[in-house]
């Protein structure tokens, strides 16, 4: 089993804490994984976008040229990686922000809301929580109780107040 | 073996020169590795250690002298452009036979290049990017767990061969995170401590066991003193070699087609090598894990079925130069590469390389 992830959309939607978290839980649950963030000038509001590969045996490639899911949390991201899906592979579409249909026909797209659910749930923040929800119960090779620790350990502290609402997004979708 | 961490490769690398006793750090910014000094301000000092941000990489290098030159346990690190200032404090540092660990978080160059991941540096790390005759020892680790146990060695490997070593990787491993288990902290030699351990490093007059005189100079203005004095240099590197030369074979027995490859490439290579197998293409690698001294040994073990030999780096051939030495004339020797921060994908690797089997036919 390997999966190559690529999470996209801009500087401040939380893309990095999205691979970050899904890099942490694999690692709870004991499998090799690999987070690779993209470096460069970047300006505020600029694009993020990170790799994640997640196996079952030691990572050799921690790069991403053909990705079995990507996540476009804005418009750029998925005008620029909707090719980098694999064929028969899983296409995430923020449909809050986008407003345009991705035009590959080989691959499975799967529409979230993610932005007007948070907002539904009192705090439009907790999108990028809503869409790693949907991913990984999609992807379903990470048990949800390796996710649960590191939510804990993420909002924990100052944060400890976000645990429950952010728990609320991450199993607010579940999608196949 | 402690519990596995993610950790950020720069911030994985500066804990590991702690806890294998280093602790005076001296640097200066750059990018990829910025987070080095950022993690050792925050840190060292809490630990009962030095953190001084220096005014450039050149007072950085020659802090590192003087501290090391003390017997205190030196790391430090930069990249490309910013180890290049610093080649004149190595070459010193090697001359007078002081111990440091210097890490490059390698990008593309020449000149101040651009920020993203290379492997340019290889003449500047083994053919000496100072004056004079020396060597140093330098490791290229190829993933997390490997660097963080080269970095923790490395303290001890330079106090003992009295020599600064250096350890390359490139901006890929410096920003990427993964699981490492980090070995227990070595604790700090305190300055009393020193006169003892180091005999050496100048630590006063009246603190040296017998009262003998410290020297630590570079300077030798005969020259027949100066002969002897490198000669004795190489004699070292002589009789460190066996404990230095390190690297990794995989599949070569086999293998039509053998890929020689170091760090962030040769992990790359792997895959390459696993898409080669599902079309019938056996290939295999040597990974040089010291860069010098260069494993030249490895290549003997290539077997009957080879036909090619591929130097695969982030570079316009350098590393070739000492794969063509390794082969000695027994093999084609080719060249996969990609410079300017690019790094390729495995697919265009693989089809490179079925094109050259393809062109021996």
């Amino acid at each position: 089993m390997i999966e190559k992830m690529f999470f996209a959309g801009s500087g401040g939607q939380g893309i990095i804490l999205m691979g970050q978290m899904i890099t942490y839980a694999a690692m709870y649950d004991n499998k090799a994984v690999t987070f690779l963030p993209s470096y460069g000038p970047e300006m505020r509001g600029g694009t993020a976008n990170c790799t994640v590969v997640i196996s079952d045996k030691p990572v050799s490639c921690p790069l991403v040229y053909e990705a079995d899911v990507v996540v476009a949390m804005n418009l750029p991201s998925l005008t620029k990686f909707e090719s980098l899906v694999k064929p028969g592979g899983k296409l995430f579409v923020n449909t809050s922000l986008i407003d345009q249909r991705p035009t590959r026909t080989d691959i499975q797209v799967i529409d979230v809301p993610a932005n007007d659910l948070a907002a539904e749930m009192g705090n439009g923040r907790a999108a990028n929580m809503i869409m790693l929800g949907a991913v990984a119960h999609s992807i379903g090779i990470v048990a949800d109780a390796a996710f649960d620790k590191i939510m804990q350990k993420t909002f924990s502290g100052k944060k400890a107040a976000l645990l429950d609402l952010n728990r609320a997004a991450f199993h607010a979708v579940k999608v196949n | 073996m402690a519990e596995k961490v993610l950790m950020k490769g720069n911030e994985a690398f500066a804990e590991a020169a702690m806890r294998g006793g280093c602790r005076f750090y001296f640097g200066y910014p750059i990018t990829p590795q910025s987070e080095i000094p950022e993690y050792m301000s925050r840190e060292l000092p809490k630990r009962g250690g030095v953190f001084v941000q220096a005014e450039s990489e050149l007072g950085a290098i020659n802090m590192t002298y003087g501290a090391g030159a003390a017997g205190g346990s030196v790391f430090i690190s930069s990249s490309s452009p910013g180890i290049a200032l610093m080649q004149e404090g190595m070459s010193f540092l090697c001359s007078a036979e002081v111990p440091a660990v210097i890490l490059n978080v390698s990008r593309c160059g020449p000149g101040i290049g651009g920020i993203q991941p290379g492997q340019a540096d290889y003449f500047q790390a083994t053919r000496g990017g100072g004056n004079g005759d020396y060597h140093m020892p330098v490791f290229a680790p190829c993933n997390m767990q490997e660097a963080v146990d080269i970095i923790y060695e490395a303290p001890a490997l330079a106090d003992k061969w009295r020599t600064p070593v250096m350890i390359l990787a490139d901006g890929m491993m410096g920003q990427m995170m993964e699981p490492v288990a980090l070995p227990d902290p070595k604790p700090f030699v305190e300055p009393e401590e020193i006169p003892a351990n180091k005999p050496w490093a100048i630590t006063g007059y009246a603190k040296k066991p017998g009262g003998a005189r410290a020297v630590v100079k570079s300077l030798r203005m005969q020259p027949e003193a100066l002969e002897e004095h490198v000669e004795r240099l190489f004699a070292r590197y002589d009789a460190a070699k066996a404990e230095l030369t390190r690297y990794e074979c995989i599949g070569l027995e086999d293998a039509e087609l053998v890929f020689v490859a170091y760090g962030t490439i040769a992990r790359l290579t792997l895959e390459v090598i696993e898409m080669l197998a599902e079309q019938g293409i056996k290939a295999g690698l040597i990974r040089p894990i010291s860069l010098w001294p260069f494993p030249y040994e490895a290549f003997d073990q290539i077997g009957k079925r080879t036909k090619v030999v591929v130097s695969a780096e982030l570079s316009m051939g350098q590393l070739i130069e000492d794969v063509y030495r390794g082969v000695n004339g027994r093999l084609p020797v080719e060249l996969i590469h990609r410079t300017g921060g690019i790094i390729p994908t495995s697919i265009e690797v693989a089809q490179k390389a079925k094109a050259i089997l393809e062109g021996l036919k």
